[in-house]
């Protein structure tokens, strides 16, 4: 197990290391004097635009060598300093960015965990289920096969302005402001629920296609056979079919996350929703590289503590990794 | 013919029956045994093929998409930009067959050109992620020991990586961008899938008796990779790409979706984000955002089913009768 860990962690730690090195260039090996085509942007008098520049430099140090600016931004990033955005202007990057996770990760949660779980459950049940696997499995292929945009505007169009049964764009209405009330609650959760909802069907129909063919893989192999040949019940061969393909299903979550997280991300920006996504569309449009690079750590982290909880729970189901061998592919 | 062991990827153990491929490569041994059958299997495999309505079905959506493509241009005297092809948000009419957008362009004439470099870019790029995937995945599989763990090392970082960050470099150099640099983006990003899966199916492979064989009579490496194994699992490699190829659709997809796409040519994504930006949503310009998005849904889902339907066929644990 101490072997298996081991791997991980030198694996996650050369990959945060890499990952952090290729974001630390964005700003730095922008076409052009990133600063002072920021302030050109904010459209100061000159003698102001002039200080600001040299505030900025001072700031970011890019007036000092290459390798001190990269040993000073690791040891800023340590210290939870991204720097300053200039797209909300004069905010610490860290702020703007912690005000938006919230949304970010209210979506993608409840919206991986429940379609993981839906997914593997209806997968198991339409295998070898003629009528099922001859309906329901198609639309299971279309809604995998759906681009994450698409299915949130068509959604929205639909549900959103057709039958006006869900608010369309933002995470609350304008009128109201954050409280904990009931009004406040119903509202919020009404205009969460479509990019949720848009969410949750795309990855639903990945998860049950995974379970079906891999269940029937299951119900071919040897013990399968065997068990049938003892007489078990269908029931108890089953269970244990789905035992052993949950397994590469729990792979699979750690293989598609990235897709998974660039699909909240553009959901978000077919609704308007405040989280990382719609941040992301901005900081690109304004050409705001600090907060587009504070963004892409929080992600490279995000994604990097997902990969290690599954890691955490694969050791838990697959007692394989327990007692040293290497047990699966993940 | 039988196989005994069950892998855990997803479309595996779907080889063909070893000793076809031996056979066709001359491979003196399994060549005096098997090369009768060799028609009758082929044929079998056709037969199985041309009865299987998923891959039927699948396969003529995609087909219909590209007739599609390399017809459609002829079937409109727009250009994708061209304005005044119309009036402004005018839903579908007998001029614009798909209606027109918030600047008077005709949506036929941008859906088409999408498709055009949705399939450019399906093909480059899945291609190459398939190419990469095997490299990767037979020298780690074959290999085995260090060079798998470093591959596998690779593999991972790559995985985990957000492309969207290296990404946003090169689109920060380039001013104007073809379609041929994001096929080759999506090629250098997506190929981990591949070559994970590869090397699965290769280290399945190795150790057969067919395999020990030729290495036991001193046939190089490489060889044996590109005579024994690949031809043993080369239906697997062909699903691995069309799942490539699906793949790169809908990152391009994505990609063209947040502006980061081809500057220079028609996309579907670039579509949907027009439509979005130019609030279609909200206004209810249905013919504006429907198009795109259904066509990238018809295609990777044809495909996807596409793929099942080869699963069965040249599996035929899978076949249902």
């Amino acid at each position: 197990m101490r072997r298996y860990f081991g791997r991980k962690l030198l694996t996650y730690g050369l990959t945060f290391f890499l990952a952090v090195t290729i974001d630390w260039l964005i700003p730095r090996f922008m076409p052009g004097n990133p600063v002072s085509s920021m302030v050109a942007r904010a459209q100061v008098r000159p003698e102001i635009a002039e200080r600001l520049v040299d505030y900025y430099n001072q700031l970011y140090g890019f007036n000092e060598s290459i390798i001190t600016q990269y040993f000073n931004f690791w040891k800023s990033l340590f210290q939870g300093d991204l720097g300053t955005s200039i797209f909300v202007f004069g905010q610490p990057v860290t702020n703007v960015i912690m005000d938006a996770l919230p949304y970010t990760l209210g979506l993608l949660l409840p919206a991986i965990l429940l379609s993981w779980v839906a997914g593997n459950k209806f997968g198991a049940f339409a295998a070898r289920s003629k009528y099922l696997d001859n309906t329901l499995l198609p639309v299971g292929y279309v809604l995998t096969a759906t681009p994450y945009m698409w299915l949130g505007i068509i959604l929205g169009w639909s549900l959103g302005l057709k039958f006006g049964w869900f608010p369309i764009s933002g995470a609350y209405s304008f009128s109201l402001r954050p409280a904990l009330s009931w009004k406040f609650i119903t509202d919020a959760l009404l205009h969460w629920f479509l990019p949720f909802f848009s969410l949750f069907l795309v990855m639903f129909g990945g998860w049950a296609i995974g379970m079906r063919n891999m269940i029937i893989y299951e119900l071919e192999a040897d013990y399968s056979h065997y068990l049938e040949a003892l007489g078990a019940p269908r029931k108890l061969i089953r269970k244990y079919a789905f035992r052993n393909a949950v397994l590469p299903q729990l792979t699979g979550l750690a293989l598609q996350l990235g897709v998974i997280v660039a699909g909240a991300l553009v959901t978000e920006i077919v609704f308007g929703y405040p989280g990382l996504g719609l941040l992301v569309l901005n900081s690109i449009q304004n050409q705001d590289y600090f907060l587009l690079q504070g963004i892409f750590l929080f992600i490279i982290a995000g994604v990097l503590i997902a990969n290690f909880l599954i890691d955490v729970a694969y050791v838990l189901v697959d007692p394989r990794t327990r007692i040293g061998m290497t047990g699966g592919t993940a | 013919m039988s196989r005994s062991k069950t892998s855990r990827e997803p479309i595996s153990d779907a080889a063909l029956p070893v000793g076809i491929a031996d056979a066709e490569r001359g491979a003196a041994e399994a060549a005096i045994l098997v090369k009768p059958t060799v028609g009758k299997k082929k044929s079998e495999i056709l037969y199985f093929a041309l009865h299987n309505p998923k891959l039927l079905v699948g396969g003529s959506v995609v087909l219909l998409f590209l007739i599609l493509t390399f017809v459609g241009p002829l079937l409109t005297h727009y250009g994708p930009f061209e304005y005044g092809a119309g009036p402004t948000n005018g839903p579908p009419s007998a001029r614009n067959w798909f209606g027109t957008t918030t600047f008077g362009q005709d949506v036929f004439a941008q859906f088409v050109g999408g498709l055009g470099s949705t399939f450019a870019v399906a093909i480059v790029g899945g291609g190459l992620a398939t190419l990469i995937g095997m490299i990767v995945g037979f020298t780690a599989g074959y290999r085995g020991g260090l060079v798998d763990e470093i591959l596998n090392m690779l593999t991972n970082i790559v995985l985990v990586i957000p492309t969207l960050a290296v990404l946003l470099i090169i689109a920060a150099y380039l001013e104007v961008r073809g379609i041929l640099w994001e096929a080759l983006f999506i090629g250098f990003t997506s190929w981990p899938w591949a070559a994970r899966a590869i090397r699965a199916q290769t280290f399945s492979l190795r150790n057969r008796d067919f395999v020990d064989l030729a290495r036991l009579s001193g046939v190089r490496s490489h060889k044996i990779i590109f005579t024994e194994i690949a031809p043993n699992m080369s239906s697997y490699l062909f699903m691995t790409f069309i799942l490539m190829f699906g793949g790169a659709i809908l990152i391009a997809a994505t990609l063209d979706f947040i502006g980061l796409g081809p500057t220079n040519t028609a996309s579907l994504g670039l579509m949907m984000n027009t439509a979005v930006l130019w609030s279609a949503m909200h206004l209810g310009y249905w013919w504006w955002f429907v198009p795109p998005g259904a066509a990238i849904t018809l295609i990777v889902g044809g495909l996807y089913i596409m793929n099942v339907g080869l699963d069965e066929v040249f599996n035929p644990k899978l076949r249902e009768f």
